[in-house]
């Protein structure tokens, strides 16, 4: 099992990632401007302020040459995991469906918080247990997950909701307390939360892990197939 | 030419920002004002104005959810 961790202009939870992605599989760093991924069975988008932020969060990095081998990647069903930034620039991308709006306290956040699994017959969440929750930081300004209502309900209807926060643990005014969607084919799923901050005890929570446990045990069963 | 492309947040979307500036204002002695929406302006030179509202599409505005109008400078409009 080998992950790739995209590096931009402006990432800065690459190697936290990468770190992370290494505890459960092989992993190493990909370039933004490479249209190559070097063969890795899960790409990783990490959190950061990719090109600034300029205009909106992440709507620059979609043009980064290496998000066309993302596209390509995800088109044919390899996984995809973007956290926080990464998250912002699936969406942009359109790869995933939603999109992250300004905080509705428009302060950054940085603090634990916990979130439930909704759904774990995912490869991202196939070592985690329906309902079980995850103790993980949140620290951006645009985690305000938004999705029109009728999109919200399709996604419903085809199970794309795949982390909420806790009652009373949202922390950004996201709708319907989600923390984590994915697209319909469930190979591509983008997270506010950083599951690569929160995987060894010195950090107080190593329940991050299990998202890229999931990944590797996923990727390894298909490999055994 | 010269084009000027507003961009809000769409209606019904929460502008947290807008609700800051209007919360500000009566402290300055500015009452009755509400309503307030915050967005950006790009002001750009193209040769071809054809294809800005494309342009606006694809990277100035998310339509999910942003609202844009273009405005384009006609150089005939100072005659």
């Amino acid at each position: 099992m080998k992950f790739g961790v995209v590096r931009f202009p402006g990432s800065c939870d690459e190697v936290d990632a990468l770190l992370a992605c290494r505890r459960y599989g092989e992993a190493e760093l990909l370039w933004h401007g490479d249209r190559d991924l070097n063969g890795v069975d899960a790409v990783v988008i990490p959190g950061g302020f990719s090109y600034g932020d300029y205009l909106r969060v992440g709507a620059i990095a979609r043009f980064s040459p290496v998000m066309d081998a993302v596209s390509e990647h995800a088109a044919s069903g390899g996984l995809v995991l973007g956290i926080c930034n990464g998250f912002q620039v699936l969406c942009e991308a359109g790869l995933l469906p939603g999109a992250l709006l300004p905080n509705d306290g428009l302060r950054f956040l940085c603090r634990q918080v916990e979130v439930e699994v909704v759904d774990p017959d995912t490869p991202f969440t196939r070592a985690c247990e329906a309902g079980q929750v995850l103790s993980v930081p949140v620290k951006h300004t645009s985690g305000r997950y938004y999705a029109p209502e009728e999109m919200l309900g399709d996604m419903e209807a085809h199970g794309q909701i795949i982390l909420r926060y806790r009652e009373g643990c949202n922390p950004n005014g996201s709708v319907a307390d989600i923390a984590a969607v994915c697209n319909p084919e469930k190979n591509v799923m983008g997270l506010m939360p950083h599951p690569e901050h929160a995987v060894h005890p010195l950090t107080g929570s190593t329940d991050g892990g299990c998202l890229f446990e999931s990944l590797a045990r996923h990727a390894d069963s298909l490999a055994a197939a | 030419m010269k084009a000027r492309v507003l961009i809000r947040p769409k209606e019904g979307i929460l502008d947290p920002q807008g609700q800051a500036v209007e919360r500000a204002l009566p402290a300055l002695g500015f009452e009755g004002v509400s309503e307030v929406r915050v967005g950006r302006m790009v002001e750009l030179e193209v040769q071809d104005p054809s294809r800005m509202a494309e342009l606006c599409e694809r990277l100035l505005a998310n339509p999910l959810i942003e609202d844009f109008e273009i405005d384009l400078d006609r150089p005939e409009d100072h005659s």
